[in-house]
């Protein structure tokens, strides 16, 4: 043990991130980045139909081209027992049939994988897979959810939501009844979807994988290829990104996994970016009905919302469009209707904030629209209908500081000096406009399973499965575990993104750090109650006789509070002969849980200048307050609030997924025409962090905080777009176009 | 080339071309190997007859480059197809440098060559002959990190990391070529490299940082 920087470490502390020497010197290792000996690298060939059949694939001059390896299509691929088996929508987290690559000849969308060409190198792999012939049966296809809102239907992992009278809003004095669409929007992350697989011999597979979910990826290739989970090992201690789209097993994994079977080689597999956009997930296109009334003073009499999404012909996506309608204001009177419309498209897949981004644009600009229709402050309108307890179910809040978010973001962002008439405030050619809107997203907690270890030396390694693909929950889970353990940050160890780890749920769902940042928690606190059994000698006779409060753990030593005692973890380790001491411990929250709602909440302001002439539209300033609990991290907390606003920015004016419907094909499927924000795009953003600890939800008394900040930030961007020129755009994105 | 072990059945191949690239790579092939067998030693003529043609093959089309990467002088035999990015990340291992989209869109792949930000996937390996090259795994020196990796650290300007590599490589550059004077101007030239974590107001303090202090990058 080094005496030399010896760092105690709390709880919200601005740590700089464990990983961080790794990611800025390029020692970071992502899952294309192992160079195995002897791997080989795969190019997955796809479909240029949208659906049909494939009639003939001539796979002999790609075989036949230099460097190649092995062709794997429907006809020669290996059989996988799970892709035979009865569909399982008991176990199974999307409802249906899930996708199985090269099972046989049907196209179910464009972009579909029909081949993997596998040569010694990518140049040689990519040229070959340019080799392959192939001619279908076409048939008619359908792209476009507008053309089958008739043939739309309720999922069947979907119950209609309603509460009071439905349709209450038509009787109501003031009332608005709108329409509101959000487009495709492809989750893009920096390093697209990578899998790099090794067979050692018949029954054990080791995936180096893109995944948010180092069990689920365990979990469901053991299925699919019936090996018992110990014998699959998925490692994916850096993720390049994901934001949802990692979520679940995709094509590029089974195509790596298959490919190394096929050749006895390891084989890497990676997407091109134009793959990523029709086979590994996106946020479906939504088309919303909503209608609202309030009386003459503001108080909400009826809220009725339908909502349409898509999903593909094998399975059946739903994403939370209603929840925010359900849970943010009090209304007596709200009915709800969530249908899907089949496409010939991949399935769609969990996207930041998956349904409560694009649901809150409706409900946010309905409540901006409303506002007006009043005559009262958007600001006002809300406070009114402020919800003393959760809406949905009636139970208390487990924390809920919206109020202070609204306080405290309106007096930074200036909003009392908002003239509310549209079009009243300019600077030259520029209209400036203020709008705001609220959030709120669940805060929810999973069952994880966390192992501690203390060695002789004094120092602590913490393992989980947990994926850390880029919140910073890694250098969150450290600093709990040092600041519970009392140990300096520099004997403190946390290892993660591996399945042969103690069990952690999957890295999304705003749900991380109360789940596995929990059982960090308590197994060191458990790991604490066993040195307190283990000390012995005459220093600790009063220890051990000492009661939770009376002792204090800090600086890598337990000891009496009056300091009249105290021995080093290492010393009772030594005490014991205990070459280490080692606790595993499984948290899943109490009843108490299932007695509160739990939210995260949170209040956007935006200001943005749009060109009078042009109708270029540009973020000029962004006040994101936020109610996530108590802050583990200051510095990877505001992070997390950049990059919803980051990503709300995109949603709000640039991203979009176009479809050529008559070929059922994108057509900007790279990222010089899928436009994401840059740097230019983003302004200052200044974030409010409340900081006060949900007593319910977790030890901490954190809240999630990955996705909160998204929730309602696009209509915020509307509304002030409203206030600016006077036009309310409900169809995203706000581009030029729909201004001019 | 598993059935295709003559010379004969390579030229017959070469008359139904199946696209451009094809009929030049086979054009290359055959007019090295025909090269190559004029001045070959027997045991590589009787190496060509014994279906191994493909690597004599590839041993001549290959091309010979000379460069130097983080300061080391390399000589290469390059594929003329490789870019730049994929012979950093496949044959010399530095895979600090990132594959993003692989058509100049995204800036994740950002070298420095002769001192200037390019982007690895747009430039050919073979395009580098005598060009000096700097990638991340080149920018600290004797252990200690570059000011603008110590910078990233301290702002936290990533998340994911992925981008970052090609953030900190275009961050230099972009104090070196005075681009870095106002906030509006670091943010204008940034923009050829994307985050989508979203980290940008971090990078954005991180290179003003570095800028203000007045540190020789």
């Amino acid at each position: 043990m080094t005496k030399e920087r010896m760092t105690q470490v709390k709880m919200g502390d601005p740590l700089s991130r464990v990983e961080s020497l790794l990611k800025v010197t390029g020692g970071a290792k992502y899952a294309a980045e192992y160079n195995l000996p002897n791997e080989a690298i795969g190019v997955l060939a796809t479909s240029t139909i949208a659906r049909g059949r494939i009639k003939n694939i001539d796979t002999r001059e790609a075989e036949r081209a230099p460097g190649v390896v092995a062709v794997v299509t429907h006809e020669n691929a290996p059989e996988i027992p799970g892709y035979s088996a009865s569909v399982d929508n008991e176990g199974s987290r999307v409802y249906g049939q899930e996708f199985r690559l090269f099972f046989d000849g049907t196209i179910y969308h464009n972009y579909q994988p029909i081949a993997l060409v596998i040569a010694d190198t990518f140049a040689r792999a990519d040229q070959a897979a340019t080799l392959l012939k192939v001619t279908y049966e076409e048939e008619s296809h359908d792209t476009d959810v507008r053309n089958s809102l008739d043939k739309a239907f309720k999922p069947e992992r979907h119950d209609d939501y309603s509460r009071g009278e439905a349709g209450a809003y038509k009787s109501a004095p003031v009332k608005i009844e709108q329409e509101y669409q959000t487009p495709i929007q492809v989750h893009n992350p920096m390093e697209p979807h990578v899998t790099t697989a090794v067979w050692e011999g018949d029954n054990k597979v080791t995936v180096y994988n893109k995944t948010q979910a180092t069990k689920i990826s365990q979990k469901e290739i053991a299925k699919s290829f019936e090996l018992d989970e110990e014998n699959v090992r998925a490692y994916s201690p850096f993720v390049g990104g994901a934001f949802g789209s990692s979520s679940r097993v995709w094509p590029q994994e089974m195509a790596a996994i298959m490919g190394a079977k096929v050749t006895g080689r390891p084989v890497q597999v990676v997407l091109k970016r134009n793959q990523v956009f029709n086979m590994v997930g996106y946020r479906p296109r939504s088309v919303q009905k909503f209608s609202i009334g309030a009386t003459t003073d503001g108080t909400l009499t009826g809220i009725t919302h339908d909502a349409y999404g898509s999903t593909s012909q094998y399975e059946q996506f739903t994403e939370r469009l209603l929840d925010p309608t359900k849970t943010m204001y009090s209304c007596p009177n709200l009915d709800s209707r969530y249908k899907l419309v089949r496409l010939d498209m991949s399935t769609p897949c969990w996207t930041r904030g998956p349904g409560e981004t694009s649901g809150s644009f409706a409900l946010e600009s309905a409540m901006d629209e409303l506002a007006y229709a009043l005559n009262m402050d958007p600001l006002a309108l809300r406070l009114k209908n402020y919800a003393e307890k959760d809406p949905e179910n009636d139970k208390p809040w487990s924390s809920n500081y919206l109020m202070e978010c609204y306080e405290q973001g309106a007096e930074r962002f200036g909003w009392s000096k908002r003239n509310p008439e549209p079009r009243s405030m300019r600077e030259g050619d520029w209209l400036i406009g203020m709008g705001m809107a609220s959030g709120i997203y669940k805060a929810a907690r999973d069952r994880a399973v966390v192992r501690a270890k203390l060695s002789p030396d004094g120092s602590l390694l913490v393992q989980s499965a947990v994926a850390d693909t880029g919140p910073g929950s890694a250098t969150i889970f450290t600093q709990i575990a040092a600041d519970v353990m009392g140990t300096a940050i520099e004997n403190t160890r946390f290892e993660w993104g591996d399945s042969t780890l103690p069990y952690a749920p999957g890295q999304f769902g705003s749900h991380t750090t109360a789940s596995v940042g929990s059982a960090v928690y308590e197994v060191c606190t458990a790991l604490k109650q066993r040195l307190q059994q283990l000390a012995t000698g005459t220093a600790s006779a009063a220890m051990q006789q000492a009661g939770p409060d009376e002792l204090v753990f800090e600086n890598g030593t337990m000891g009496l509070k009056d300091r009249s005692a105290s021995l080093s973890y290492g010393e009772i380790l030594k005490q014991q002969n205990l070459p280490q001491l080692e606790v595993i411990k499984e948290s899943e929250g109490g009843p108490l849980l299932d007695e509160y709602s739990s939210k995260s909440f949170c209040a956007n302001f935006v200001e943005v200048r749009v060109h009078a002439a042009t109708g270029e539209v540009r973020i000029n300033k962004v006040v994101s307050a936020v109610d996530a609990g108590k802050i583990m991290n200051y510095k990877t907390a505001e992070s997390q609030v950049y990059g919803s606003v980051v990503w709300g920015i995109g949603i709000a004016l640039m991203e979009e997924g176009k479809i050529d419907h008559r070929f059922g094909r994108h057509v900007n499927n790279d990222l010089e025409k899928y436009h994401v924000p840059i740097s230019a795009d983003v302004p200052e953003v200044d974030v409010i962090l409340i900081n006060k600890p949900d007593p319910v939800v977790d030890p901490m008394g954190a809240k999630g905080i990955g996705e909160i900040p998204l929730i309602g930030f696009t209509a915020a961007v509307a509304n002030a777009v409203y206030h600016a020129t006077g036009k309310r755009i409900r169809e995203l994105p706000i581009t030029p176009a729909k201004l001019v | 080339m598993a059935d295709d072990n003559t010379i004969d059945k390579t030229s017959q191949e070469s008359d139904i071309p199946n696209n451009h690239s094809d009929a030049r790579r086979t054009f290359i092939k055959q007019s090295s190997l025909l090269t190559a067998l004029a001045l070959a030693p027997a045991s590589v003529v009787k190496a060509a007859e014994g279906k191994i043609d493909e690597k004599v093959a590839d041993k001549f089309e290959n091309v010979p480059v000379t460069l130097e990467i983080n300061g080391v002088r390399k000589k290469l035999s390059i594929d003329p197809r490789t870019t730049t990015l994929d012979l950093l990340r496949e044959q010399l291992g530095l895979t600090g440098t990132k594959k993003g989209c692989d058509y100049g869109q995204c800036g994740a792949c950002t070298v420095l060559m002769d001192g200037e930000r390019i982007n690895s996937c747009l430039t050919f390996a073979v395009m580098l002959n005598g060009k000096k090259i700097t990638t991340i795994e080149g920018l600290a020196t004797g252990g200690e990190l570059h000011p603008m990796q110590a910078a990233f650290v301290k702002h936290d300007g990533f998340q994911c990391g992925y981008c970052t590599p090609g953030q900190i490589m275009s961050a230099v550059a972009c104090i070196r070529e005075g681009h870095a004077n106002t906030d509006d101007e670091i943010r204008e030239y940034m923009s050829g490299n994307i985050c989508r974590c979203g980290a940008y107001p971090n990078i954005v303090n991180a290179i003003k940082d570095v800028k203000n202090s007045g540190q020789k990058i």
